[in-house]
Parts: structure tokens; C-alpha cells; sequence
């Protein structure tokens, strides 16, 4: 009997639900409101990547695929190669050829054993910090291009590693000391170093450097003008960048750190060889040179030679003439 | 030897972060370093999906071609790995990467970057496997013991597959043609420069 009622009762539920199940659809998409990585990839802008949301604090982790950084990988293993060997090693040759050509430039009337004081204490201890710190700098700079074709395999693994850490670190602590020197630069500096027409008729001249024209200087010729606006502009360059880069994420995201690395590397390398004409034209290229930076005191006749309006004023200024503004009253 | 992959089934993954837990605990990864975690795109919008994100360990790596130190290694495996001995912390592999898997303590100067931190398909690093200075620096060495990742080993919906990747991309793909649909093998296309088609 029981049995009986039960196969009842089975019979009644299945004839109930039975209709309810015919109605359902028979077959079920799931997927066909899901998001599809190559509809998302397709879609993506340059520079974008791939976003959702994450449970941790970390914001960068919500950017799931950045096909984009491949560009960077590109740039900074292709052009920056190539921007940064063509203008060393083509400065570096440049500067063999002239010297080859021209000889070490000397001072015509020879030295007259008289001198003038070019820059005071303050200026050379400003030139020599931006100086020996830029030398530095280039130096774990250049190591982080060029290191590992060039050092590492010569130094092997082992050592290579702590050097180049030991680089990285003196590249993050000396960026400050040099963007000082280069601020103090600025200030002692820019009131010589405004452009203007006799910097135009100096190039036209030839600088000195071709022929063996004098042109007419103040105390900076157009050619110090070129290297003090190089130094100051490309100087703010590796500042801003450098500061991007020293501190990831704190004013910019990705795709800023991936140009700043970028602008700092070329402009770091376009610098490095401006500074290596620099240095030849400072030493070895220029007979009496060296003196401007080395005590300060350079002598007569090339200064007649190479800034001579400089050394007109400076002779008033000694004679006790005023060289410009309005005279003083007699009072 | 095998090519080893991961590849995140969306369809399957539920979001329970058990593989980001699983990584964290068995390396005992330090606080603020992810290797693995899982992004929900579309997220409270119907069809959103969750993906399992770490190290894809890429077929021609970008990390490896932009270190200045050339700290990066594949192993007989496919596997990506990289020494944290000449490691210095510029930061460049994560410029590169597409996935976001480099990792940095804040242990350097101006609180910037340590020595990088990625996932190691649970296969150590340089020093001698298992040894202590292996795990100290980069977590256990499953995969010298035989054994595969744990994040995938222990996903409950079986979403994260790693494995040879001919091997789990025919797992894949026998799914996708059981149940008739698949939102891709995410990252394949970016990491391995091949899709999985279906």
C-alpha cells in the first residue's frame, strides 16, 4: 500500500515540474556577454593596457596586459644604442681629425708673463662640482647603456654586478650635487652669457678654431655661450627626468618614466660628447686654456687674444675707470 | 624538455585569490611584493571575468633584452628567471614587461627600488636548488622536486593551468570545444607571440 502511494506521488511531482522543465531554454550561453582578450587587445589606443580591478593597495597591478611597452623596449635598446655611439664615438673621432689638422691652438704673441683673473675662487669651486659630479655621472650612465657589451663580458658576472650597483649609487647621490652646480651656474653666469650680434659675427668669423681669426670677445665668445646654454638647458633636461626617474610613480605612471628614461639617456649622451669638446678645447686643444679653470689666472696676451672687449673692461676696472652704469656723484 | 606556460582558463577562475595567497606563503614573498595576482576586468558588469596574473616567462623576454646587467636566464624549461646578486634595482624590466611582473622592495635610497622580486615558476633562482641562500632569495624550488607551481597545483576550479605548454594548451582547448566557449588564453598572444585557436 505504501508502496503504492508512493509511485503516486512520484508520478503527480514529475507530471507537475515536468512542463516547468520544457520551458527552460535547452541550451545555456554563459560566455555570450563575456569579455574576450582579442576584442579587449583589438580595442586597446597606444599606450594603454588591458585593465580590471585588483584587491591590493599596489595600482599598477590592475593593468593586466601592456602590449604597448614592447615601444619602449624598442627605443631603448635600438635608438638610444645608436644616439649615444654615433655622437661619442663621432665626437671623439671629430676632435682626432681637428687636432690632427690643426695642432694645439697657441697663443701667437707667446705668453707675456702678466696675468688677469678670469674666474674667482666661488666660480671654479661651481665649475669643478658640476664638473667632477657630470664625470661620475656620464661614467654609471654610459654603464647602464654600453656596460654590458662592454665591461661585462671583460669584468665577468661576479664583478660586474657590485660595480654596477655601486654605480647605480653614486649616479642617485651625485644627481644632487650637480643639479646644484648647475642651478649656481645659471646664477654667476647668465648675465655674460645672454646672446647677442657679436656672438652671431664670431661664428661667422670662424671662432678661431677655423682660420686664425681673432674675432672680438667679451668675457664669453659665442662658442662658451653654446656650451653655457648646453650645460643649462640640457642640464634642466637630466633634472627633470632624473627626478622622475629617482622617484617611480610619485609624479608620473608608466608611460612617463618610460619617455623620462628615454629624454634622459639621449640628452645624457648628446651632452657627454658637447663636454668632451669641451674638455679638449680646455686642455690639450688650446695652449693657455686650462689656466681660466686651473688657479684662475691666465695671461695677458691670450686673453688680448681670445676675449679681448673682456680685457678692455677688466684694464678700465683697474685703472679705476668706470666701465658702465651711471657714474657715481661725487658726494 | 618541456616549454613551461601558464594559462588562466577566465571561464574558470572565481576570484578566490587562493593562487596569490598559495605564492605569497609558500616564498614567503615580503609585504607590498605580488608575483601573482588576479585582475577582474569588467568587474560587476555581466560577463566579467577574473584572470590569474604572474611572470608569463616569455618566449624572446623583454626584461632580459632591456637589463643593463644582463641578470635574466632561461632555463631548459622555458623558464625565466633572474639573480638577484647582480640585480640593481633600475627598474628597466618592469618598463618593459607587459605584465606588470616585476616586483621591487622599497629598500634603496629615496624609498625607491630594492633588488627585483617576480615569480619563478616555482623553480628558485641560480644557487644550488633548495639550498637556504636559494630560498632566502627567491622562494622554494618546486620544480626541482618534480612538483609544478603551487598556485596552480592548488586552484580549486582547476582555472590556472601550468604545465608544458603544448600540454595545457590541448587541455584548453578541449574544454573550449566541450562546452563551446572561451575567452582566450589571456597573454599567450603577448608572451608566446601565438594565440590558442579554437
Amino acid at each position: 500500500m505504501t508502496r503504492l502511494l508512493a509511485a503516486i506521488a512520484v508520478i503527480f511531482t514529475l507530471s507537475v515540474t515536468a512542463p516547468a522543465i520544457a520551458q527552460q531554454p535547452t541550451t545555456v550561453n554563459p560566455t555570450a556577454q563575456s569579455v574576450k582578450e582579442q576584442d579587449l587587445l583589438n580595442a586597446l589606443k597606444p599606450g594603454q593596457a588591458v585593465q580590471g580591478r585588483v584587491s591590493i593597495p599596489d595600482a599598477n597591478s590592475s593593468n593586466l596586459i601592456a602590449p604597448g611597452n614592447q615601444n619602449w623596449r624598442a627605443v631603448n635598446q635600438g635608438i638610444m644604442h645608436w644616439v649615444g655611439a654615433l655622437s661619442i664615438i663621432g665626437m671623439v673621432g671629430g676632435l682626432l681629425l681637428f687636432y690632427m689638422m690643426k695642432g694645439r691652438i697657441k697663443i701667437s704673441k707667446g705668453t707675456s708673463g702678466k696675468t688677469l683673473t678670469r674666474f674667482n675662487g666661488f666660480e671654479r669651486f661651481t665649475h669643478w662640482l658640476t664638473a667632477s659630479t657630470f664625470l661620475v655621472l656620464a661614467a654609471s650612465g654610459l654603464n647602464v647603456t654600453f656596460g654590458k657589451f662592454v665591461i661585462q663580458p671583460w669584468l665577468g658576472d661576479a664583478a660586474f654586478g657590485p660595480w654596477s650597483q655601486f654605480a647605480k649609487f653614486c649616479h642617485n647621490y651625485l644627481s644632487f650635487p650637480f643639479m646644484l652646480g648647475v642651478v649656481l651656474m645659471l646664477l654667476i653666469w647668465i648675465k655674460d652669457n645672454i646672446p647677442n650680434g657679436r656672438d652671431v659675427a664670431w661664428f661667422k668669423a670662424g671662432g678661431g678654431l677655423i682660420g686664425d681669426a681673432h674675432p672680438p670677445a667679451a668675457r664669453f665668445n659665442g662658442g662658451q655661450k653654446v656650451i653655457f646654454w648646453t650645460v643649462i638647458l640640457g642640464g634642466a633636461a637630466l633634472t627633470i627626468s632624473g627626478l622622475m626617474l629617482l622617484f617611480p610613480f610619485q609624479w608620473t605612471g608608466l608611460e612617463g618614466l618610460q619617455t623620462s628614461n628615454v629624454v634622459h639617456g639621449v640628452v645624457g649622451m648628446v651632452m657627454i660628447a658637447a663636454m668632451l669638446a669641451h674638455i679638449y678645447i680646455g686642455s690639450v686643444g688650446m695652449e693657455g686654456a686650462f689656466d681660466a679653470m686651473g688657479s684662475g689666472e691666465v695671461d695677458l696676451n691670450w686673453a688680448k687674444e681670445h676675449h679681448s672687449l673682456w680685457v678692455e673692461d677688466e684694464l678700465k676696472k683697474r685703472a679705476g675707470v668706470p666701465t658702465g652704469g651711471k657714474p657715481m656723484a661725487a658726494e | 624538455m618541456a616549454r613551461m606556460k601558464f594559462l588562466c582558463d577566465a571561464d574558470r577562475c572565481i576570484e578566490c585569490n587562493a593562487c596569490v595567497t598559495a605564492c605569497k606563503n609558500e616564498h614567503e614573498v615580503p609585504w607590498g611584493i605580488n608575483r601573482r595576482r588576479v585582475v577582474t576586468i569588467n568587474d560587476g558588469k555581466p560577463g566579467e571575468r577574473s584572470i590569474s596574473m604572474a611572470c608569463m616567462h616569455c618566449t624572446d623576454a623583454p626584461c632580459a633584452a632591456v637589463c643593463p646587467v644582463n641578470c635574466f636566464y632561461t632555463t631548459d624549461d622555458g623558464v625565466v628567471l633572474h639573480s638577484k646578486d647582480l640585480c640593481i634595482g633600475c627598474g628597466y624590466c618592469f618598463y618593459a614587461c607587459p605584465f606588470g611582473a616585476p616586483q621591487y622592495p622599497k629598500t634603496a635610497n629615496f624609498g625607491s627600488r630594492g633588488k627585483m622580486d617576480k615569480c619563478t615558476y616555482c623553480a628558485g633562482g641560480p644557487e644550488a636548488d633548495n639550498s637556504k641562500e636559494e630560498y632566502e632569495k627567491y622562494g622554494s624550488n618546486r620544480l626541482a622536486e618534480g612538483k609544478l607551481p603551487l598556485c596552480a597545483e592548488m586552484c580549486s576550479t582547476k582555472s590556472l593551468l601550468a604545465g608544458d605548454g603544448a600540454m595545457i594548451e590541448t587541455i584548453y582547448k578541449e574544454r573550449v570545444m566541450k562546452r563551446g566557449y572561451g575567452s582566450g588564453a589571456w597573454g599567450w598572444k603577448t608572451a608566446y607571440k601565438q594565440g590558442i585557436n579554437v
